[in-house]
């Protein structure tokens, strides 16, 4: 069950020019708390994640990491506090193999890296493609390589920016699986369009849109708020 | 990195670095092969941070001139020519680091970091040319101007100070350097250290997101390089008995590039192929007028970056292997190129 909050926004905002991407947005949430964060195209998620990564300095805001305000940090510093991420796009060295992908995350961690590798490939099912060139698979197997990736460094902290993206029909029920078993000893943060997809795995669903937070609630709530309909206008919930 | 790794590789290191201290004075005098290694030992430090990091420079002469200028300044202020030998490594090295962790930390993009090396490059060769007079000088050395500095001590063979190496000696000193520099970027690009450099080559924003500093490898992977070409500069000093300002020239720069490219990129045997051979060329049409020189070599990379974009090595490596099978399938195309990365080509 959810404990204490571990993960905390002040009036986080990011502004592109012209552009707020992230609106004076309050967010928290707890240890052990699966979230779904979701919103029409252009809602700020992506941003947001990339503020909680050290990808993006805020403009204005803080974020709270278990208390400690974490802005100003890289990227790489956050990774060693224990935030990991899967980006919308798949971020993997696509000209090394799948072991060496997984293996730069897994060398993190003390203990035998080797075994580490392969406890995260087991773990989202692909071992058997660990001398394949991550260049040369699909998209949606590429995506297991990066989640195997954020498996093997540990996190605390995970962020999915669309997991479920491109992937097969099988591939989306291993994914549930996945995820599923990460609650157990990990906060999650999961981006998603597929609303199929979020009946399996949320609690509670916050929704951005225009880059501030509109509604935040359990997910079968969130589906009948006239507000969020209004903003899917279009799509069916 | 077991031990059976390093054996087998030292090992054919070692069978391939006799060959060609056997084979190459009977192609070219010896002296004419001993700047020929020089060269590769030159272009292996590009190939090292340019295939290996992705970080392209274009100043790779100012590391190799900053070498040979050190240790001719080194060796007429100190006894022994060995501590020379020492700092022409050290000071590049820490040049690069120092100037690598200024663009890397600043977030420099690759085009402006290419701009900044070639910059410097030239200022450098700006400052050793307006040099000439008694006032420029550092300690006994005077820098000399365009005319370079001649006369200073060379290398002489440990524990005897009398013996100065020269000829063949200096011929088998140089290839056997290049072959342990070999050896050890293999060993480099096998260990933690190598795997992170290519992962940022590879994707830079996900290697940060593992956790680690970029900034720091990338410098540490360009004071690296910058040792090397320290190193080749050294010896080139030792090789010419005079360094002069023409080592940081623009157009030493552009050679390097050429020899890497030709040669192939993101592989160590390339580069130093790759130099061997265009060293040559140039030494024998040297020996003619005809023909233009840097028209051939300009004619010749125009060729390789249209018909052999991979460069010489990796080309003849994907047709002997080819040649070994039956017409490949699909597969076992693919299966190739899996192999291929696994043993992340050397
Ligand atoms: N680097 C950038 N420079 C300028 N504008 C940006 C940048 N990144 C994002 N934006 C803008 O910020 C807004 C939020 O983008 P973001 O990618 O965070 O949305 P998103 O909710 O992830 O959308 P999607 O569902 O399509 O992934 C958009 O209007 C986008 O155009
Ligand atoms: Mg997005």
């Amino acid at each position: 069950m959810p404990g204490e909050v571990v993960l905390e926004t002040n009036g986080l905002t990011v502004r592109f020019g012209g552009v707020t991407a992230v609106d004076r947005v309050d967010f928290a949430l707890r240890e052990r708390e699966l979230r779904c964060l979701i919103g029409p195209n252009g809602a700020g998620k992506s941003t947001f994640f990339k503020c909680l990564t050290g990808m993006l300095q805020p403009s204005d805001g803080q974020v709270y990491l278990r208390g400690e305000p974490v802005s100003g940090l890289g990227p790489h510093r956050l990774a060693r506090l224990g935030v990991g991420i899967k980006t919308q796009v798949p971020s993997v060295m696509n000209g090394l193999s799948v072991h060496e992908n997984v293996w730069l995350a897994a060398r993190r961690r003390s203990g035998d890296a080797n075994a580490g590798t392969l406890q995260a490939l087991e773990a989202v099912g692909i071992a058997d493609l660990r001398r394949e060139l991550v260049g040369q698979l699909s998209h949606g197997q590429r995506q297991l390589v990066e989640l195997a990736i954020v498996l093997a460094a540990k996190p605390w902290l995970i962020l999915l920016d669309e997991p479920a993206a491109g992937l097969s029909g099988e591939e989306v029920e291993r994914m549930v699986g996945i995820l599923r078993g990460l609650v157990e000893h990990a906060t999650l943060i999961v981006v998603e369009h597929d609303m199929h997809f979020i009946r399996q795995i949320a609690e509670t669903v916050t929704v951005f849109h225009q880059g501030r937070v509109i509604a935040q609630a359990p997910v079968e709530d969130v589906l009948e708020d006239p507000l969020v309909r209004d903003v899917y206008l279009g799509r069916s919930l | 990195m077991n031990s059976r790794i390093l054996m087998m590789e030292a090992g054919r290191v070692l069978v391939g670095t006799l060959v060609c201290a056997l084979v190459l004075p009977f192609i070219v005098d010896v002296h004419t092969a001993t700047l020929l290694t020089i060269y590769a030992m030159l272009a292996l430090s590009l190939g090292f941070i340019w295939g290996f990091g992705g970080i392209l420079c274009f100043g790779q002469a100012a590391f190799y001139g900053l070498g040979a200028y050190t240790y001719a300044l080194a060796a007429i202020n100190f006894n022994g020519a060995w501590a020379a030998f020492a700092l022409a490594i050290l000071v590049p090295a820490v040049f690069a680091g120092l100037l690598g962790a200024l663009m890397f930390y600043g977030r420099l993009s690759d085009v402006y970091l290419a701009v900044v090396t070639l910059v410097v490059t030239l200022i450098l060769f700006k400052f050793f040319n307006s040099t000439a007079g008694p006032t420029y000088r550092i300690g006994e050395a005077r820098l000399g101007g365009f005319n370079g500095i001649p006369g200073f001590p060379t290398l002489t063979v440990p524990g005897d100070p009398g013996t100065y190496i020269y000829g063949a000696g200096l011929f088998y000193f140089t290839i056997a350097l290049l072959a342990l520099v070999y050896l050890g970027l293999r060993l480099t690009l096998l260990s933690p250290f190598g795997r992170i450099i290519v992962s940022l080559r590879e994707n830079e924003e996900r290697t940060e997101l593992l956790g680690y500093d970029v900034r720091f490898y990338k410098s540490a992977a360009f004071a690296l390089s910058g040792g090397l070409a320290g190193l080749a500069g050294c010896l080139f000093a030792n090789w010419a008995e005079i360094v002069t300002p023409g080592l940081f020239s623009l157009g030493q720069s552009a050679e390097i590039i050429i020899w890497v490219i030709v040669g192939g990129l993101g592989t160590l045997i390339g580069p130093m192929i790759g130099a061997a051979l265009l060293g040559y060329l140039k030494f024998v049409l040297g020996h003619q007028s005809a023909v233009d020189n840097s028209f051939i070599m300009g004619v010749l990379l125009i060729v390789v970056v249209l018909f052999l974009q991979e460069g010489l090595v990796p080309t003849v490596a994907r047709f002997m292997k080819a040649g070994l099978r039956r017409p490949s399938s699909k597969k076992s195309r693919r299966q190739r190129r899996r192999k291929r990365a696994v043993s992340n080509a050397g």
